[in-house]
């Protein structure tokens, strides 16, 4: 068992871990360092349970290697929320119903974040187009869609 | 700009909790991932286990070599059913379905024969995943491969492969020809009779007959099944699960490893979802097996091939559907014929199926006949309402053909023969309070049936949908705390806001706030038996006994108020507002103490109260639902878009609407699925070709539109908060409502789902493309 050494910045803190050369970045994200927000739904890019932003990109994790984020800024569902109250995303998602489970949830938040960040007004349209690379099971997507743009209409208005 | 739902209560006004619209509990660990689902489970000296699965559809197992695996650095321990003690005769009840033991040890892993592709024959478990993953190749299993058979028609056929050389066919009704003493894959025969069915078609103006097929479809849950186990040196076993129900684990886990239940500890963690699909067990007795062997503790996760391979999807269908009707549409007989493939052993719903086919009609002469089929596929489980959406399919796109045959609105023909109560439904019972004429009624009166139509190639269909919900039973237990809340302790595990629906219970039973009431899932061995959290049971069942806690805990306090207040306890009462009045002072002054006031005082006064209960219900508050759909199809490409979606629904009440739309939100996305996009994909070697979310099609955001909710409050008189269950019946109606639109837009009656592009394609071109 070969293991190599990662450094990167993880939620905006430096971290640094050991990792199996095979270890995709969820992998390494939920067995090495310890954040189990990022979920495992199909380890093969079809799901977006595992959605993290790589650099300000949306990725799954399941397809970025660990040996890849050497030297990344990688911000993850444990990232969102402040120290003391949640993002307007995380709210809205809940006030809103947005979830069942909860096992999409980080990767819908994850992927709606990075939605708002660059483009604060959407359609709806836009949004399922963007999110329909997540797959929810429980709600139908009709709260999630709905949240997204009611957090988009909060967020113009604060 | 979409607006939000408005946060209103509904119409039903006499409650204070019950139609508000809180935030659950376990909401804010599930929006910052902190929400601890069964592949969170860490514990120190874990291992990490692999499943090896069948590669052929029905195989006879030879030889499984597993020295080379062992040997591999890492390896701490691999299994196979050899290490299994000899199951116990019987069979064990989950809830949605019933398990025989020797079918299920067979399923967890094969032993003589491996009789799917998928089929689990070995496990090991290793000190990470990749050695897990290396170890697997090193498994050495000789097979001989077996002719197959996958499709249900084909599998009743004389000239079919035989799964089992012990099957014959149990028949289950007086009339029910017998069959002859050989090996079958024809499980059971289950006949459901009233009235003469002869003389009912005799008296019909007009008869159609179709046939029909659905698809095997998967829940198609986004956690994969995980489980972790510990098997102490004390011979005790601790189980970490993703499951509907850890008591059924539990039970499961004991019969098949000859333990008694007391020393099976089960831990429901929180659950990715599960429709039905996270009832029966794969993974617990393996993890457990393999826990045993190595002496450490081992979490199996399987891998979303695992899941749509070798978990439990539902039945591939068959089905026969003759209806007579007068002119003026009164129904004079239905005849249904229903074969279910089981998947690899006996045990379909089939039988659920038979008895919703025609529930939503008064017909004086039915006949439904039932068969249970074994195929080389994967042993089918439930799957919300299991087996009425393949049933009711059938009866729908038949009374829509009826209806338009006949001249009459496809609605007013449904009101003309719709079941009522006192009527008799199939079984030959009488039906109690149900809404189903109020489902039709708000269908007829809804905007959108009145809307026009517009542009080319567009339809709108509608059906009705029909299911039991349960009861069975649930336990739990409630203690008062002197900050003036209550903890509500619960064994049905949370898939999606029961615990809010719950606590929501208590607190109108108790006249406080809902933030007042602190619920809390626990482990098998810190609540009482509570049955699985499916079969639209949990709110229905968890909530009479939250009805129940708390109407022991007013009685204490009300004991308590005239231990403090030194008056004889019949003049004291309990409000509704939460409020405990007594006589007058000797002041005039009203003596008046609410919860929170008199929680505080509890310790002084006797001590905390702690109280517990359970009920066992076999009433049900049946439920009826009613769709309509828009949809635009392109002629181009085969491509169906759902333009627009309406779902009416008799909810009894609506304990928490916003929890009640996004179940009704859930089962028509995956009804839609059904309809157009899903199906497991058999090749001629017998082998699932689409074993990933990207082949086998679940929609995503762009296949669905908004669906709209039209909740109809009838209470269920047999609740004391009028609850009926609502998450199952509406995954019933689509596939009816869309196989309607789709013929409205292009003159075309698909008679099986999914009404897929290619599908769709292969009708419009000529010479079938």
């Amino acid at each position: 068992m070969s293991h190599i050494v990662i450094n990167t910045t993880i939620n905006g803190e430096a971290t640094e871990f050991l990792a199996d050369e095979r270890d995709s970045l969820l992998e390494a994200l939920r067995e090495r360092v310890g954040l189990t927000g990022a979920k495992e739904g199909c380890n093969n890019g079809n799901c977006g349970a595992c959605a993290v932003i790589l650099d300000g990109r949306l990725v799954n994790s399941c397809c970025v290697m660990a040996a890849e984020i050497e030297g990344s800024q990688i911000t993850t569902v444990e990232g969102l929320a402040q120290r003391d109250h949640l993002s307007p995303l995380q709210q809205t998602f809940l006030e809103d119903a947005a979830l069942q489970c909860g096992i999409c949830t980080p990767g819908f938040l994850v992927a709606s974040h990075a939605l708002l960040a660059q483009n604060p007004d959407p359609t709806e349209h836009e949004v399922r187009f963007w999110l329909a690379g997540n797959l929810c099971r429980c709600t139908g997507y009709d709260k999630i869609v709905r949240a997204v743009l009611h957090t988009a209409e909060q967020m113009r208005k604060a | 700009m979409v607006a939000t739902p408005e946060k209103q209560t509904p119409a039903n006004k006499q409650y204070r909790v019950i139609g508000t619209r809180p935030l659950r509990p376990d909401g804010t660990d599930k929006v910052t991932g902190r929400a601890a689902y069964g592949a969170d489970v860490k514990l120190e000296g874990l291992l990490y286990g692999q499943v090896l699965r069948s590669p052929h559809a029905h195989a006879r197992i030879k030889s499984i070599n597993t020295k080379k695996a062992e040997a591999l650095p890492g390896v701490k321990a691999v299994v196979t059913a050899q290490d299994f003690p000899p199951p116990p005769p019987g069979s064990i009840n989950l809830g949605e379905s019933t398990a025989n033991f020797q079918f299920l040890k067979d399923n967890l892993l094969a032993s003589t024969k491996a009789l799917y592709h998928g089929h689990a024959v070995a496990a090991v478990a290793a000190v990470d995943l990749h050695t897990a993953e290396d170890a697997l190749a090193l498994i050495e299993v000789q097979y001989e491969p077996l002719p197959h058979v996958v499709d249900v028609r084909e599998a009743m056929l004389d000239s079919a492969p035989v799964l089992h050389d012990s099957l014959r066919t149990q028949i289950r009704a007086a009339g029910i020809a017998p069959r002859p003493d050989r090996p079958t894959n024809v499980a059971s025969h289950m006949r459901l009779q009233k009235g003469e069915i002869e003389k009912g078609f005799a008296e019909a103006d007009v008869v159609i007959e179709r046939e029909f097929e659905t698809s095997m479809f998967h829940q198609g849950y986004i956690e994969p099944h995980t489980s972790t186990a510990y098997w102490n040196k004390d011979g005790e076993v601790s189980i970490w699960t993703s499951s509907q129900g850890p008591f059924g684990v539990r039970g499961q886990v004991a019969a098949l490893l000859q333990l008694p239940v007391s020393k099976v500890h089960v831990t429901p963690m929180e659950i990715g979802g599960g429709f039905g699909g996270k009832i029966p067990t794969y993974l617990d007795p393996i993890t457990a097996l393999l826990s045993r062997k190595s002496g450490r503790p081992v979490k199996v996760a399987m891998t979303r091939e695992a899941v749509f391979e070798g978990t439990g999807p539902t039945s591939a269908t068959f089905s026969r559907v003759k209806i007579g009707a007068k002119k003026d549409g009164t129904l004079t007989a239905a005849q249904v014929y229903l074969a279910y493939g089981a998947g690899a052993f006996p045990g379909s719903s089939v039988g659920a199926g038979a008895m919703c086919a025609l529930a939503p009609y008064v017909i004086p002469n039915t006949q439904i006949d039932g068969l249970d089929v074994v195929v080389n596929r994967p042993k089918t489980e439930a799957y919300r309402a299991p087996g009425a959406p393949a049933a009711e399919f059938g009866v729908e796109a038949v009374m829509n053909e009826l209806a338009e045959r006949l001249d009459i609105d496809p609605l007013e023909l449904r009101l003309k023969n719709i079941a009522s109560e006192g009527a008799l439904n199939a079984s030959g019972q009488p039906w109690g309070k149900i809404g189903a004429r109020e489902v039709v009624m708000a269908m007829k009166e809804h905007q959108h049936y009145n809307s026009e139509l517009q542009g080319e190639h567009v339809g709108r269909g509608v059906a009705l949908g029909f299911w039991f919900n349960g009861g069975m039973e649930s336990a739990s237990s409630a203690k008062t705390n002197d900050d003036g809340t209550v903890s509500l302790i619960l064994g049905s595990v949370d898939i999606g806001g029961s615990r809010a629906s719950l606590a929501m219970q208590l607190a109108e039973t108790l006249g406080v706030p809902y933030e007042a009431v602190k619920p809390k899932v626990v482990d098998t061995d810190s609540v009482g038996f509570t049955m699985v959290t499916g079969g639209s049971r949990t709110t229905f069942a968890g909530g009479w006994v939250a009805y129940e806690l708390g109407v022991q805990i007013r009685g204490k306090l009300v004991e308590r108020a005239a231990r403090i207040w030194e008056v004889p306890v019949d003049q004291v009462s309990y409000g509704d507002d939460g409020v405990i009045r007594g006589p007058k002072d000797a002041e005039g002054k009203e003596r008046k103490l609410a919860f929170t006031e008199i929680a505080g005082q509890l310790a002084r006064t006797g001590g905390q109260i702690a109280v517990s209960a359970s009920v066992s219900k076999n009433t049900q508050g049946a439920a009826f639902a009613g769709h309509i759909v828009d949809l635009k199809v392109d002629t181009a490409t085969g491509k169906v878009d759902v333009l627009r979606y309406t779902a009416v629904q008799d909810v009894g009440t609506a304990i928490h609407p916003s929890y009640v739309e996004g179940q009704i939100h859930g089962a028509v996305a995956q009804g839609i699925g059904m309809a157009l996009l899903e199906e497991y994909v058999y090749g001629a070697d017998g082998r699932l070709q689409n074993a990933s979310f990207l082949d086998y099609r679940m929609p995503t955001t762009l296949d669905v539109p908004m669906i709209e909710t039209v909740l109809v409050e009838v209470p269920n008189p047999g609740h004391p908060y009028g609850v009926r269950g609502v998450g199952e019946v509406p995954i019933v109606p689509p596939q009816g409502a869309i196989q309607a639109a789709v013929y409205d837009a292009i003159g075309v009656r698909f008679q099986h789902t999914p009404m897929s592009p290619r599908v769709i394609l292969d009708e419009l071109l000529p010479d079938g493309g």
